[in-house]
Formats: structure tokens, C-alpha cells, sequence
């Protein structure tokens, strides 16, 4: 299948790939960052080679979670959401209250429902 | 011990700073959900499947690690490094010449994910959430798999605590090849008991 991170795998030697030279995930977050970063990219709010160089910057080693070992998509959403601040689609503590709202909307949904944001939205 | 509750549901801190960038995205008009959600199915197979099946495979190969798995799958498992970031508990169910094991959750779609990366469309369906209980050898027969009318089929119904994995038989003729070999005969569906391993001789899943 060509799809059109094509352009992404050129920039990005170091996406995991399977053999098919398709990408592969550990997790399914890491396949919905991923696919929300083409879609970005699409909609016009970068090129690639920032975001390379977001990532890069990341990968590079300005690691910030020393508990763990941060694997490569743990980098990437951090440099898609640096991105998206740098360029000011995210005003500054607009990601973290969204988190925040996730999370208390979570807590407040049954197992087994779908978590809506309006629930956590006062 | 799974501290797993029923009256709220918990979201790691990955998971939600990945909803708010979908949510701020979306609000903002630069993604369309039902648009990321396409791009997204076209990974699904892209995800767990290869971890299961490296599980699959070392069962087939190791017996010690066979013993392991069915006495504690969650921990075999975790010998891998999957585990699940809800605590959910894993059972391996295993497929012998008398009974054929298939797994379905009748109340939502639950599934082990760290094992078989994201449930197929078909598996979060009304039809096969309803059928695989009632009928599941029609429904069997709707996958190409048609066995024997004496081999028992059971069926495991996830929930939000336990979530099975289905060991297939190992195909004939696979004597002492290497694990990886092993696991790339081992397809999602024959983890889910909707189909079986493949069988290198015919190059379709056995019999």
C-alpha cells in the first residue's frame, strides 16, 4: 500500500519498519499519534523537515523522563506536541488542561463505555 | 492482582496527552476522526500480531515456557516485556486434536491488544459479538475453517478482567525450525480461534 507517509519514511531513517517497509507499533497509541502526525501534516501546519527537526531535537537526547527509557514513539508524541506549541496551535497549557479534562473524564465512565470528553468537561 | 474497577476506567498518562492533541486537532478543524480513523484500520495488523505470535511460537518450541504460559499467561507474557496497562489478566487457551478454542466478548470488544495489536472490525461487530456463541461453527465455516464434526469447539468470553489467547495447533512438518520461523506462520485469526496456523506445506492455514 502507498500511503502518504511516504515522504515521512524518506526523512525518517529511523521509523521502525516491518519487511513490507511499512510501519509498525508497539501499542495502538503509537499508531494513532502517528497516523494524527500525517494528518497534520497534510492539513499544512508543517513540513517534514521540521518535523524532522522536532523529532531529531527529541531523539537527540533531551530526554526528560529519567524513571524510564523512552521508546521511539514516547519521543515522537513529545516532539509533536513541542511542534504544535512552537507553532502556536496550542496555546501554552492548552495541552495539559485537555489532558487533564481526559482524565477525570475517564474516571467518571464505566469500564467498557466510551470515554467522552464531556465528562470531564465541567 | 488486577485493580481493575467496573465504576470508572483509567487512561495512562501517554494515552491522555494523546486524546488532547487529537481533541485540540480536531476542534481546531486540521484532523477529521472518521478520516484518522481509516488511516488507523489500514495499521491494524500492523500492531500486536507479531507479539502474540513470537508468545505462539516459543510455546510451540520451549515446552518449559509452554508450562509457564498456561499455568500463568499473564506473567509468561510479561517475560517478553507486553503487558497491559490496566492490569488486564491473560489465559492461554490451547487448541488440541479434540478442541478447538475461539474467543469473542459478547458485552463489548475487549482484547489482548499488547498481544494482538488492534481488534479487526469484525470482532467489534454486532453480528460476530451475537453469533460466535450461538453458532460458531457456521460462523468458523464463514472464515474457511471447517473442522472435524467431532472436534469440540469452545468458546471464551472476554471481559474487562481476563482476555484469551488462543494457542493454535502447531502445522506438521515443522520439526525443529527456528522460533521465528515458527511465528510466521502463526496469523492473528488463529490467535483469536477464528482460523488456524499456516501450514508451510500448502501455504494456506491447516487443517
Amino acid at each position: 500500500m502507498t500511503l502518504p507517509e511516504r515522504s515521512i519514511k524518506d526523512a525518517l531513517p529511523n521509523l521502525p519498519l516491518d519487511r513490507d517497509g511499512e510501519p509498525v507499533f508497539g501499542a495502538p497509541w503509537e499508531a494513532r499519534v502517528f497516523a494524527m502526525t500525517v494528518k497534520a501534516h497534510e492539513a499544512g501546519l508543517f513540513t517534514w523537515k521540521e518535523w524532522t527537526q522536532a523529532l531529531g531535537a527529541e531523539l537527540s537526547g533531551n530526554g526528560n523522563d529519567a524513571t524510564k527509557t523512552p521508546g521511539y514513539y514516547d519521543h515522537w508524541l513529545a516532539a509533536f506536541e513541542t511542534l504544535l506549541t512552537a507553532k502556536g496551535v496550542a496555546a501554552g497549557g492548552q495541552l495539559a488542561a485537555l489532558r487533564d479534562a481526559w482524565d477525570k473524564a475517564a474516571h467518571a465512565t464505566p469500564h467498557g463505555q466510551p470515554i467522552e470528553l464531556d465528562k470531564g468537561r465541567i | 492482582m488486577s485493580d481493575h474497577d467496573h465504576d470508572h476506567s483509567d487512561l495512562s498518562d501517554t494515552e491522555l496527552r494523546v486524546r488532547a492533541l487529537e481533541t485540540l486537532l480536531t476542534e481546531k478543524g486540521y484532523i477529521d476522526p472518521p478520516a484518522l480513523d481509516v488511516l488507523i484500520e489500514t495499521y491494524e495488523t500492523k500492531i500486536g500480531p507479531k507479539n502474540g505470535a513470537m508468545v505462539v511460537a516459543k510455546t510451540w518450541a520451549d515446552a518449559d515456557y509452554r508450562e509457564r504460559l498456561l499455568a500463568d499467561a499473564t506473567a509468561a507474557i510479561a517475560e517478553f516485556g507486553f503487558t497491559g496497562r490496566q492490569g488486564e489478566h491473560m489465559v492461554a487457551v490451547e487448541n488440541t486434536d479434540e478442541t478447538h478454542n475461539m474467543v469473542v466478548c459478547t458485552l463489548c470488544s475487549c482484547y489482548p491488544w499488547t498481544v494482538l495489536g488492534l481488534p479487526p472490525v469484525w470482532y467489534k461487530s454486532a453480528p460476530y459479538r451475537s453469533r460466535a456463541v450461538r453458532d460458531p461453527r457456521g460462523v468458523l465455516e464463514e472464515f474457511g475453517v471447517r473442522l472435524p464434526r467431532a472436534k469440540h469447539i469452545r468458546v471464551w468470553d472476554s471481559t474487562a478482567e481476563v482476555r484469551y489467547l488462543v494457542i493454535p495447533q502447531r502445522p506438521l512438518g515443522t520439526d525443529g525450525w527456528s522460533e521465528d520461523d515458527l511465528a510466521a506462520l502463526v496469523t492473528r485469526d488463529s490467535m483469536i480461534g477464528t482460523g488456524l496456523a499456516i501450514d508451510p506445506l500448502v501455504k494456506e492455514p491447516a487443517a
